[in-house]
């Protein structure tokens, strides 16, 4: 019998006896996959989420300049313009003014913007789909705010923003540069925080470097740095809940081992008949090899998929909130699927990897013991 | 520590490897010492069957040694987004004494994982376990490789620092360091490749009269090591020249990025391939008395020419093309 041929027969005949156990069998199966389907949904989501903050950011101005006081974010003075436009190889800076409101009425956190050109004038705000949704307001209605002194206002919604912008300006306001001056007291002469644009990206660390030095009361932040943390923060969120999931992973090693080294008196009497009619225990080894491929390779593509329908197309309701991170307003998206071979092969080495070492031993007892013991026995 | 789900995999990968690695090499000494085939003991009995196990732990842990180093340079390589100044694998790797050493290691662990395989598929052909004490000293080689794999790679991922400014490939493998990779990258682009043509062309000669007159195996093993060597110093010196088309960029890692439409692999599984062929046509030349084997080991040897003859045609083949459609011109 040529090498191919004995493979097939040896796979042909161990399909035929796993599906002859198909509750045994079936047990194991939904538990390797339901492992594989934890692992790869963080996995394919914080992959997604992070192409999705990369996208973002691509258009986030390139460097941003903060004012710290005691080491605490403060109020920019708007002279600071000046000073830091005299560096060669700055094309334009400009103050910036936003921040966050809390809407005691909707329990919701709003975050306000000032954009650089606000066409509709003072008393008027543009709001986000999720702030529309949570305070069931439609293009004229009336917003109800307090400003810092306890004063009521009232803006009148003039534009709901589309949704397709729904990730960034979910719980997003746009208010003109008087509103938000009158809402929270911030004097003229000064902005929340400026923004420089840079005409060579090369140059960023070293313009960086002389914005300190100029203004050392300062604290540059460039785009880098912030997809940097960004990336760091989901590598760390998923990693942190893979951990967390290793309690499961070592519960399903246990499970499988249990279940490789528990043979029925049954499936020893196969072994021991198999043997005794001329198999030896390489064939038997190859036996259980090909058994534990069917399992993993199904468990496994059975995980995968679910996790690509529960991530892509369900949004990922369990995880969400961990890996997203917290907030009233969620925005409703979906992922633009990215899937890779390196996350395959990081889930093959958590899942296959241990399953495999856990049934090595117990296939290699099971696959040498005596014919004449067993069917005594 | 960087908790990145790539880097809990390569970890629990090479613990799990080497715990595997560890049992066997405790099993390995007792036969080395007890083996006696032509006792019918019980030790003898309970060791002959131990084989089958030792030969399966064996055969998952190098299969899994083969795969993660790919995963770990793949690793390196993605996640130096996170280090200011790292653009590549290299990059990531310098970032603390344990990068490169580990790389390494991993290098050749996988080399005799893949020669592990070959011998342990030629001394199950024959009925009489004749390469049963060289498997087994070269498992107890392996071993303890591999354990310090786990260790320098357990410090490089452990002692990651995010933010640490980190010289860049452009730097590492340029003419201004020292080092034995600005070394390699400071050789003579043109003489590289030609030599590179030359034992190309002259293991494909070699081969070509082994699997003609069967005859030649030593030779033949030598040429295929040799080219292995210049061909390693030409990713790392005179192909990636021609792929960025940049005469001062060295980086052997760049390569493996989408712009360059991953080429780098190719070329790396192409080169360990034919290296691991190579090396086990050559090792195996000293068995050619064994009784056992007369049948089989001639028909192997010549599988394992032959796939090495190819893997470095194909090797040969990509630099050509990379070459060839290069904007760059060296005189």
């Amino acid at each position: 019998m040529g090498g191919v041929e004995k493979q097939r027969s040896i796979i042909d005949f161990t399909l035929s006896s796993l599906l002859r156990r198909k509750g045994k069998n079936a047990a194991l199966l939904t538990v390797y996959a339901l492992v594989v389907f934890f692992l790869a949904s963080v996995m394919f989501f914080t992959q997604a989420i992070r192409k999705e903050a990369a996208a973002l950011l691509a258009s986030a101005p390139e460097l941003v300049v903060q004012r710290t006081v005691a080491g605490r974010h403060d109020l920019i003075p708007l002279g600071y313009i000046e000073k830091i436009r005299g560096i060669r190889g700055i094309s334009a800076v400009r103050g910036r003014l936003w921040g966050y409101y809390y809407d005691p009425l909707f329990l919701a956190n709003y975050t306000l913007v000032v954009p650089e050109a606000f066409p509709w004038g003072t008393g008027t705000i543009v709001i986000g789909q999720a702030v529309a949704r949570r305070t069931m307001t439609v293009e004229g209605s009336v917003m109800p705010f307090h400003t810092y002194s306890g004063k009521p206002v009232n803006l009148t919604v003039v534009n709901i923003m589309p949704a397709t912008t729904e990730l960034v300006a979910a719980d997003l306001i746009l208010l003109s540069a008087d509103d938000f001056r009158m809402l929270f007291g911030v004097p003229p002469g000064l902005a929340t925080d400026l923004v420089v644009e840079v005409a060579n990206p090369a140059e960023v660390p070293t313009i960086a470097r002389k914005i300190g030095a100029l203004l050392p009361d300062t604290r540059p932040i460039s785009r880098d740095e912030i997809l940097r943390t960004y990336e760091a923060v989901f590598d760390w969120r998923s990693g942190i809940l893979l951990t967390l999931l290793s309690g499961a992973l070592l519960a399903f090693v246990i499970f499988a081992w249990d279940k490789a080294t528990g043979l029925s008196a049954e499936e020893r009497k196969e072994i021991g008949i198999l043997k005794a009619v001329g198999w030896d225990t390489g064939d038997v080894l190859l036996m259980k090899f090909w058994e534990g491929t069917a399992i993993s390779l199904s468990a496994f593509l059975a995980g995968v998929i679910l996790a690509y329908l529960h991530v892509f197309i369900a949004a990922a309701p369990f995880f969400e909130p961990v890996i997203k991170g917290w907030s009233v307003l969620y925005p409703q998206f979906r992922l633009t699927p990215a899937l890779d071979f390196s996350s395959l092969a990081v889930l093959f080495f958590l899942t296959v990897v241990p399953y495999t070492v856990a049934t090595i031993v117990p296939a290699w007892r099971a696959a040498t013991v005596d014919p004449d013991a067993v069917m005594r026995g | 520590m960087i908790l990145h789900p790539a880097i809990i995999a390569l970890l629990t990968g090479s613990l799990l490897t080497s715990a595997l690695l560890l049992y066997a090499a405790f099993f390995a000494m007792r036969i080395l010492r007890h083996w006696d085939l032509t006792s019918g003991s019980e030790l003898q009995v309970s060791l002959e069957r131990r084989t089958y196990l030792l030969t399966t732990v064996m055969a998952c842990a190098c299969t899994f040694q083969i795969l993660s180093l790919f995963l770990f340079i793949h690793t390196a390589d993605s996640i130096c987004t996170l280090f200011s100044g790292a653009m590549c694998a290299a990059g990531t790797l310098n970032l603390n004494r344990f990068g490169y050493p580990a790389l390494l290691l991993k290098l050749a662990n996988f080399l005799l994982a893949g020669l592990w395989l070959i011998v342990n598929h030629v001394d199950s052909k024959g009925y009489d376990y004749p390469l049963i004490r060289v498997k087994y000293r070269l498992l107890l080689v392996i071993a303890p490789l591999l354990l310090a794999e786990m260790v320098v790679q357990g410090g490089h991922f452990l002692s990651l620092r995010p933010q640490v400014i980190t010289s860049c490939c452009g730097s590492l493998f340029g003419a201004r360091e020292s080092g034995i990779a600005s070394h390699l990258a400071i050789l003579p682009e043109v003489q590289v490749l030609i030599a590179l043509a030359i034992t190309i062309a002259l293991t494909l000669a070699c081969g070509g009269y082994y699997l003609l007159r069967g005859k030649g195996g030593y030779p033949f093993a030598a040429a295929a090591l040799v080219t292995f060597a210049i061909g390693a110093m030409a990713l790392v010196s005179a192909i990636p020249v021609y792929i960025y088309a940049l005469p001062t960029h060295h980086c052997p890692f760049c390569m493996l990025h989408r712009e360059y439409g991953h080429i780098g692999y190719l070329l790396y599984v192409t080169l360990l391939g034919a290296g691991v062929a190579g090396l086990g046509a050559g090792a195996l030349q000293p068995f050619r008395g064994v009784a056992s084997l007369a049948a089989v080991l001639p028909v192997i040897q010549r599988r394992l020419v032959l796939t090495a003859m190819i893997l470095y045609g194909a090797f040969g083949g990509v630099a050509l093309w990379q070459i060839m459609v290069s904007e760059l011109r060296l005189g």
